[in-house]
């Protein structure tokens, strides 16, 4: 659905994104990660045809951004970095000039506001102002306004930034419930939000793309280790102790209120656990799990590629 | 073509709900009508044409334009709607269009506030009706000049201080090329005053309808409007 093949782009002297190379299938929903800085906006404008590659070619739903871009814009639903809103305009009204300006006639504008407005809940802020909404309901309203022509493709940069953590939660079931039925690219740099959303990332670093692959793999490549994460009834330092005396494990510490347990992928230290607690006549109160954060990933992966260098 | 209607649309409802066009509206309606009393107060009413207003209503739509666009494409790269705007199915020529077109409505809406001196003349005096048709076919005309060149200073910043600074810089420098034109000998002098905004300005007054002044003024709106389109372009390849 997206097709990115050798996509260079300088500004002037300087070089924003290096020769990268990768492909969206239909239907993925895919996580663009990378700290300040990597390229992921300029990546996105020129998949959105707001910028013009130095180098390289973009395909959307077949058509080349170079030789049919409003064939190909039109394909494509953009939630931009600096969200566009008239500022003097109403959500509604707003909302029926992106529509219109997307071709939609007059009645199908009509029906299709009515369906974003309650998919994205603006339905009571229909006729503020947009420039009187606050950051959280802002985004929303763009949003709804990427979606307005029903784009098999969305491309959102940064869609959950600088909101408060209720508002993310709900904006991120959102790009879930859109990311049923069509092929979404997100950018962040807070890491753990696409853990949810996503199936597979795409980390870009100074340019270039330093891995990809879905989040499990990603996690189990990286490390061949497993994490544990228990909660335990007993001293803390007894505890400990004797946690560390198992040889199966290879890492133990203590964040309250959690014992952190790290060992490799083909030990089971379970049973000897159990065993110990028993002993010490203390109690389980509970045991997970814990996968490696894409924070821990992103950070493993990218000193590794500084390693190479 | 709809599209440019639908952005043109876009555009006079801001300048109905922002304080701007009312204001500039209101400037020249006030500077010209005192012109436009001046004068006749100055000939004892002895000559009943808008030469008044006219000769203060030229250099104020130069004001006019450049005041009116300053904020058309500015303001959207402040807004950040202008990647939207290039992101949508929407060619550059349509949005420059589309923009000119509203200012064009909103420079003739005030000109027709602006027949009531012609009207209170008609109605107190006997004026002669030609003069006054083909001034306001030439304020029009230079309309169209100063607008597009209002339009492509738009394009060239996010600054709405900066724009209009640049284009009164254009729009009176090409004014002021007449007067300097005719300091100059010929043929240089008579080159520079064939580019002026100015020169081609007082045939309408006198009741001439020349060509040449119809294809400058027409000529250099075309210029301008194309290289606002062009610098929306090259903005891709930055
Ligand atoms: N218009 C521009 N002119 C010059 N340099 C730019 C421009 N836009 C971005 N850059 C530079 O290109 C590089 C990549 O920027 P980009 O905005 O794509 O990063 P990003 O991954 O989106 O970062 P962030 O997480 O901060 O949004 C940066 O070094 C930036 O300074
Ligand atoms: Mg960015």
């Amino acid at each position: 659905m997206i097709k990115i093949e050798n996509l260079t782009k300088f500004y002037g002297e300087r070089l924003a994104v290096d020769d990268i190379s990768f492909n969206i299938e239909r239907g993925e929903v895919v996580g663009f990660l990378g700290p300040n800085g990597a390229g992921k906006t300029t990546t996105m404008r020129a998949i959105t045809g707001y910028l013009m590659p130095t180098d390289g070619e973009i395909w959307v739903a077949d058509y080349n951004m170079r030789k049919d871009p409003l064939k190909g814009r039109q394909q494509i639903g953009y939630l931009p970095e600096t969200i566009p809103l008239y500022t003097d305009m109403s959500t509604r009204a707003y909302l029926r000039f992106v529509a219109r300006l997307r071709g939609l006639d007059r009645k199908k504008a009509q029906k299709r506001i009515d369906e974003v407005v309650e998919l994205c809940r603006l339905e009571e802020y229909i006729n503020v102002l947009t420039g009187k909404l606050s950051k959280g309901f802002r985004q929303r309203v763009g949003l709804a306004q990427a979606i307005i022509h029903d784009p098999e493709v969305l491309i959102l940069d940064e869609p959950t930034v600088g909101i408060d953590p209720l508002q993310v939660v709900q904006t991120k079931e959102l790009i879930k419930e859109l990311g049923r039925k069509r092929t979404i690219l997100l950018s962040t740099h807070i890491l753990p939000e696409v853990n949810l959303i996503c199936e597979r990332v795409i980390i870009i670093h100074q340019g270039r793309i330093v891995a990809e692959d879905s989040i499990e793999n990603l996690s189990s490549i990286l490390e061949g280790r497993q994490r544990l994460r228990l909660k335990i009834n007993g001293p803390v330092d007894e505890v400990t102790e004797n946690l560390s005396k198992i040889n199966a494990l290879s890492e133990v510490s203590y964040r309250d209120p959690y014992y952190l347990l790290e060992f490799p992928i083909d030990q089971e230290p379970q049973n000897e656990i159990n065993q110990m607690l028993t002993r010490g006549g203390w109690t389980l109160l509970s045991m997970e799990a814990v996968e490696l954060s894409l924070e821990d990933i992103f950070v493993k992966l990218t000193s590794k590629r500084e390693e190479e260098q | 073509m709809r599209r440019i209607f639908l952005i043109c649309e876009k555009e006079l409802g801001t300048f109905l709900t922002s304080p701007m066009a009312y204001i500039v509206t209101a400037i020249f309606l006030a500077l010209s009508g005192a012109s436009f009393s001046t004068y006749l107060a100055q000939t004892s009413y002895s000559d009943t044409s808008i030469r008044g207003f006219l000769e203060a209503g030229q250099l104020l739509i130069l004001l006019f334009s450049a005041l009116l666009t300053m904020r058309l494409i500015s303001e959207e790269r402040k807004l950040g709607t202008w990647e939207m705007l290039l992101t949508a199915p929407v060619r550059e020529y349509e949005i420059v269009l589309g923009k000119f077109l509203s200012c064009l409505i909103v420079l003739g809406g005030m000109l027709v506030l602006t027949l009531f001196f012609p009207i209170l003349l008609v109605i107190l005096g006997d004026p002669d009706l030609g003069p006054i048709f083909t001034s306001y076919l030439g304020l029009m005309l230079l309309g169209c000049s100063s607008l597009s060149i209002g339009i492509f200073a738009s394009s060239l910043t996010p600054n709405q201080i900066v724009s209009a600074v640049i284009a009164g810089g254009i729009l009176f420098g090409l004014w002021f090329l007449g007067p300097v034109g005719n300091l100059v000998p010929d043929p240089v002098g008579e080159i520079l005053s064939y580019f002026s905004l100015s020169h081609h300005f007082p045939g309408f007054m006198r009741g001439v309808v020349d060509t040449r002044a119809i294809v400058y003024y027409l000529t250099v709106a075309a210029v301008f409007l194309f290289l606002s389109v062009r610098s929306i372009e090259t903005e891709r390849w930055r």
